[in-house]
């Protein structure tokens, strides 16, 4: 039945059911029209750069919040990862070397080294929440604020520059002449890793057993899924993947510093929400996550072009979680 | 003035895709029990819904006395005293028992120009209102600390310090054992005696013969007809809801029972309270009806095997061999499965599709190159599972949450089919599921049987146990006490093994 629907109607259906989306969206067209040189490659570069590494943090946030938890160590693990990812990455004859003796690395070592540090804080996020049962919003608070403090540690609350050329001209890569259409290199990376978590999602015993966790987390233990290995594997998972994003950021902005990542978990929580995914557990697909970050960078720019004082952006956004979930929730009384 | 004290007229509420109510009348005389039955799906916890302000009624007219009246939510329904007993119960376990019963309408005094509660009234009050249901208990007592059916009465004290005038009762026997029922018919017969209106909502017939003086059945979300009770029997009543003629409540078993399958030696909990130095075997292709009153630790029994509680000693062996379970996944990758008692709470992924419930216990089957799943095998199994459990639902993509307890319960055994276990343990597989519906579970039952799957199967309903089982263990306070042969066994020899107390 359903398949026979065409485009318009399924346009009308998704509208229903994702009507901030839609709402943004008009707006953003609104705006475009109205503004002179909102619709330039520019501007689409710079959406796109922005949304790369918001996805990929979101995407590791899809995860706990489909099991119906969540992360707010997201934004401070991404900053820790760029302080690391730029002490690492120092070129060798940069004078400001926070540690002087060590000589140029590889920067794919590095980020394997930023990404096993990534691991180990989300294996330890995963065994507080599945074995000691501490409620994941609890737990990542706490180690949110452990992170930060790792970070400051780290870099002794100093500012982290001089890094290597390779790793700046890597992450600022792209394919496409300078002032027309182009592809940046984080936008493949981030694409690569939504078909990653796309197959991980749907086509892995591990994504079916997250959507039953979100679903009934007893229901899926006594129907012999491994809930705590599971929901381990998805703190993890996203720990790597705030590694990622923290190791591509500190090359985007050139500089890193512990104050990098504040806030991050609140945009990719609100990207995830406003794509669809339910904080009621077990709803959520990549493409609602990319959808939803997408939807919100879109915002941000609308915001910047029409003037707005940047710290209303703050207030706005704000408002924009509330509602969408609100909807969400709406949305799941009315099925009552 | 009316003959009634309250009639519901010509109600008709629909929801997208179907029509809860057509057209359907209910008319209650103070005084009296009045018995509403139907499969599930018939509409009857819609009326009642619709009775106390859940659901607006999209046509219809309600009168209290003769007079119309307009009820917009429970508190409306409240007030003109009206008073429902859910099927799941909603306390606060960690508030006092009076705090329970007066929630929303605490008595408050002066203090200065400040309202605060009057505990003092609270408390007294609430002690004369247990009393009424003759409840010997501390109104200052916790909640939690009390049994389901201990909770109910409180349930039932809450409608008469409202002094209701209408108490709706849904399902109010389902998890109460026979001593049980009985105190709560007392309390329905004093509630009677005082000119209240009792509707009564219940799928277990000897209870609705018993206590009701009439009778309203529906179907499909139509009215049937009302009848006095006294001219009733089970099998008209059977009838006339099913709207057909159910000739046996029970199919016929061919399986026959073969060597001993399954054994479970010395289980003891680490709760004092709960099971004891159990043990039993189950044979191949055998049915072995598990019975006891509620509290006997049945469901926790099992669910120790399975692997859900701690016990301190106890061993499990399947075809002689020594298995360890620590946890659900432990057995079930060793060919043991069940079917859980609470299918809210521990079997149904509500918010995921019908096929992702049937086959999220048998991922593995479908794997190819160790870790990718073939889904377009999955849904060949679920397409298959669905015809073979006979489940009614739009499509495989529908929410598990949208179908009807029955239909859930199909694609619950349909998980476990799906994993084909060798041992499969059934916990209430037929708790609170139409006539219909339970037949066909029945035959599934019997059909895994005959395949030489063993069963286990815990039932509250005698009835059931009596006719389906090869044999009867019967448990008491967390002790085994006995074992009955199934075509010896009546409601009599299983009670006394049921109330071995130990003194």
């Amino acid at each position: 039945m359903k398949e026979n629907k065409n485009f318009g109607a399924k346009l009308l259906d998704y509208g229903k059911s994702n009507p901030i989306v839609i709402l943004l969206v008009i707006v953003s067209i609104i705006v475009g029209l109205t503004t002179k040189n909102f619709f330039s490659w520019n501007t689409f570069n710079n959406l796109v750069s922005n949304t790369a590494v918001r996805f990929i943090i979101a995407l590791g946030v899809s995860g706990c919040l489909i099991t119906k938890g969540t992360d707010l160590s997201a934004g401070r693990q991404v900053g820790l990862a760029a302080c690391l990812a730029g002490i690492l990455c120092q070129r060798g004859d940069y004078s400001g070397k926070l540690l002087p003796n060590m000589p140029e690395m590889n920067i794919w070592i590095v980020l394997l080294i930023v990404v096993a540090v990534g691991a180990v804080i989300g294996m330890v996020n995963g065994l507080i929440i599945s074995r000691l049962k501490v409620p994941p919003f609890i737990t990542t608070l706490g180690t949110q604020t452990i992170v930060y403090g790792l970070a400051l540690i780290s870099t002794n609350a100093q500012p982290v520059g001089g890094f290597q050329s390779a790793y700046t001209s890597f992450v600022a890569g792209k394919i496409g002449s300078t002032n027309g259409f182009q592809i940046p290199y984080l936008m493949i990376i981030a694409l690569l890793f939504g078909i990653f978590f796309w197959v991980l999602y749907n086509q892995m015993r591990h994504g079916k057993y997250m959507y039953a966790i979100g679903g009934n987390e007893v229901a899926a233990e006594v129907s012999g899924v491994n809930t705590k290995k599971t929901i381990t594997m998805i703190y993890m998972t996203a720990g790597i993947m705030y590694a990622v994003a923290g190791w591509l950021l500190a090359a985007k902005s050139g500089g890193s510093s512990s104050a990098m990542g504040q806030g991050y978990e609140l945009e990719a929580i609100a990207g995830c929400t406003i794509g669809g995914i339910s904080t009621t557990g077990g709803i959520g697909t990549v493409g609602g996550v990319l959808v939803g970050v997408l939807v919100f960078e879109l915002l941000k720019i609308v915001l910047q072009f029409l003037g707005v004082n940047p710290y209303y952006n703050f207030i706005v956004q704000g408002i924009v979680i509330i509602t969408a979930v609100a909807l969400d929730i709406r949305k799941n009384l009315q099925k009552k | 003035m009316s003959e009634f004290v309250l009639e519901m007229k010509d109600v008709y509420k629909a929801f997208p895709g179907v029509i809860a109510l057509n057209h359907v009348k209910l008319q209650l005389k103070p005084g009296t029990v009045h018995a509403l039955m139907g499969e599930n799906g018939a509409g009857k916890s819609t009326l009642m819904k619709c009775m106390f302000g859940i659901y607006t009624m999209d046509e219809g007219e309600i009168f209290i006395d003769g007079e119309k009246v307009e009820i917009h939510n429970p508190m409306d329904a409240l007030n003109k005293g009206i008073a429902m007993v859910h099927q799941e119960l909603q306390p606060i376990p960690a508030r006092t028992i009076g705090e329970n019963i007066y929630l929303g309408r605490y008595p408050l005094k002066n203090y200065g120009p400040i309202k605060v509660v009057d505990h003092d009234k609270l408390y007294s009050d609430a002690a004369a209102v247990l009393k009424e249901v003759r409840m010997d208990f501390d109104p200052k007592m916790k909640l939690g600390e009390l049994s389901i059916s201990q909770m109910q009465s409180v349930e039932i004290a809450k409608a008469v310090s409202a002094n209701c005038r209408v108490l709706i009762l849904d399902e109010p026997t389902s998890s109460l054992t026979q001593n049980e029922v009985e105190a709560l018919f007392t309390i329905v017969n004093d509630l009677k005696q005082r000119g209240v209106a009792i509707v009564y909502i219940s799928h277990k017939m000897d209870e609705i013969l018993r206590i009701s003086d009439e009778v309203t059945i529906m179907r499909d979300g139509q009215y049937i007809g009302t009848w006095d009770a006294k001219q009733l029997t089970t099998d008209f009543i059977i009838t006339k809801m099913v709207g057909r003629e159910l000739t046996n409540l029970y199919p016929p078993r061919e399986n026959v029972p073969g060597d001993v399958e399954f054994e479970v030696e010395d289980f003891t909990s680490i709760n004092p309270k709960s099971f004891r130095h159990c043990s039993f075997n189950v044979r191949k292709g055998e049915i072995l009806g598990v019975a006891g009153l509620v509290g006997a630790q049945r469901t926790e029994l099992m669910e120790g095997i399975f692997g859900i509680r701690s016990k301190v000693s106890g061993t499990v062996r399947l075809r002689g061999q020594e298995m360890k379970i620590n946890q659900p996944k432990d057995a079930i990758d060793n060919g043991v499965a069940m079917l859980t008692e609470d299918r809210r709470g521990s079997g149904i992924l509500g918010v995921l599709s019908v096929a992702d419930n049937i086959s999220i216990a048998s991922l593995n089957q479908y794997l190819e190159h160790g870790f990718l799943l073939n889904n377009k095998k999955i849904e060949e199994l679920v397409q298959e599972n669905i015809r073979q459990m006979n489940t009614k639902t739009p499509s495989s993509k529908t929410p598990i949450a949208s179908l009807s307890g029955g239909n859930q319960q199909k694609v619950l055994i349909g998980r476990w089919l799906a994993n084909n276990p060798d041992v499969l343990i059934l916990d209430e597989p037929t708790r609170g599921i139409d006539v219909g519906a339970k037949y066909e579970i029945y035959c599934i039952i019997a059909d895994l049987a005959k395949q030489g799957k063993s069963i286990i199967m815990i039932s509250s309903e005698m009835a059931e146990l009596i006719g389906m089982s090869d044999r009867i263990m019967v448990m008491c306070d967390g002790r085994i006490t006995g074992f009955i042969d199934g075509k010896d066994a009546t409601q009599e020899n299983i009670m006394e093994l049921a109330t071995q107390f130990e003194s």
